[in-house]
């Protein structure tokens, strides 16, 4: 999802441990079982405090980097509601990376650490936001797909053993629903126009669709930190389980639009009660991780530029705080 | 690239509603008091979440540590008789 960089190696239960760690861990675990929440300030072990790092970073930098894609629709939204509902979601999304890198420091890293990984190319995003918004249909689609895919991976996240993440992603979730419906109602309202708006609205599913089932990240077979993060209830479902789930929520809404899923093998099967649905190109996805999707270098350079540009703001706010506190003092 | 260090770091505080508490939030990063209540603006009240905001300097708060917590809070675990649902009242009596 917004934390596909957790497959790779760098997170390991920890080696060495002495007897006291281990009283320690049996006691975590079972705070755990019992679902209570794990604070900052309380003992956990290290794996799970680097888990949570990376995952909330990642899921951070998504929220930032996703800030783009769309703002590129603002200035060129054609309607001023749709502009002004635009600007809310991506001021938004830019709340949700502040709420995150927030929930992300509790555990002893700091904003600018995060924040120069991301600009140095060092930490992942999720790879969605990698692709081009080649027209407006786009926005909708994004808001459907893109953000409805977002949803059903955050809500179990409610629920997530880590108190300040859990926080953050009620918070979330409670801001969500809305950047769904705008998208859905785009798409609708593209659906129910002209023949060359509704080719539009398809094009845009087209594009989207597979991508945003990429969003959840590798199949469960691939995806080895699973187990630790179900375990440690970091995580509440798998992968596959939670892209099955947005496939058998999300075709009925696609057929209500009269548009058709950009995929010939998907078919509803019976006797499982859900969706069969074709093969994904993991290369692709693969690809993208490592940076060379469509929008990877256009995205970074344009985070980097903008940070670049604000830097003697950030700069003139320290010096006139300390101005000001000087002058306080004296 | 690197910024040598960031703004500080301040808890931010809600008042929901006239009559309710303040809540802890979260927090922001600021360069002062004044910034940090703008950013609190911001980041956390965009929905009418909040009628009064109040921030504190993140350092400036001291917090009771976990590994005390039997000791501070087991006491008062036994004494029950501090409840009122301790005592048993005839029913005969009321407004008791
Ligand atoms: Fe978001
Ligand atoms: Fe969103």
């Amino acid at each position: 999802m917004y934390t596909q960089g957790l497959t790779e190696p760098g997170v390991r239960p920890a080696t060495e441990s002495t007897p006291d760690d281990a009283e320690r861990l049996r006691r975590f675990e079972a705070r755990i079982e019992a679902e209570e929440k794990i604070e900052p300030k309380d003992w956990m072990p290290d794996a799970y405090r680097q888990t949570l790092i990376r995952q909330i970073s990642q899921h951070a930098h998504s929220e930032i980097v996703g800030m783009l894609p769309e703002g590129n629709w603002i200035t060129r939204a054609p309607t001023l509601l749709r502009k002004a509902i635009l600007i809310a979601k991506v001021q938004d999304e830019g709340g949700h990376g502040a709420y995150l890198y927030s929930a992300a420091e509790t555990l002893g890293v700091s904003r600018a650490e995060l924040i120069d990984q991301l600009l140095a190319g060092r930490a992942k995003y999720s790879s969605i936001f990698n692709y081009p918004t080649l027209s407006w249909a786009d926005v909708g689609a994004i808001g459907w797909l893109v953000d409805g895919a977002a949803i059903m991976n955050q809500i179990p996240l409610c629920r997530c053993s880590y108190g300040p993440y859990s926080r953050a992603m009620i918070r979330i979730c409670k801001e969500e629903s809305f950047h769904q419906r705008q998208g859905y109602d785009i798409m609708l309202k593209l659906a129910r126009g002209t023949a060359a708006q509704r080719r539009m609205a398809q094009d845009a599913l087209d594009r989207w669709w597979w991508p945003s089932l990429m969003m959840f990240g590798p199949p469960d077979t691939a995806s080895q930190h699973t187990a630790l993060s179900v375990r440690w209830k970091i995580k509440r479902f798998t992968n596959d389980e939670l892209r099955q789930k947005f496939v058998d929520f999300t075709v009925p809404q696609a057929q209500f639009l009269g548009l058709s899923i950009p995929d010939p093998a998907l078919r509803w099967d019976e006797a499982a009660k859900r969706h069969e649905f074709g093969a994904i190109d993991w290369r692709e996805f693969n690809d993208v991780l490592k940076g060379h999707g469509p929008c990877n270098r256009e995205r970074l350079a344009e985070r980097r530029a903008a940070h670049d540009a604000g830097r003697w703001v950030r700069e003139a706010a320290v010096a006139h705080a300390a101005k000001r506190a000087a002058r306080a003092v004296a | 690239m690197s910024d040598a260090h960031d703004w500080p770091l301040y808890e931010i505080f809600i008042r929901a509603r006239g009559g309710l508490d303040h809540k802890h939030v979260g927090s922001v990063h600021a360069a002062d008091v004044a910034m940090a209540i703008e950013h609190a603006r911001d980041v956390y009240t965009r929905r009418l979440e909040g009628v009064s905001i109040w921030v504190v300097r993140s350092t400036d708060i001291v917090a009771s540590d976990p590994a005390d917590s039997d000791a501070l809070f087991e006491p008062a675990r036994d004494k029950i008789y501090r409840h009122p649902t301790f005592y048993e009242i005839p029913k005969e009596v009321e407004t008791l």
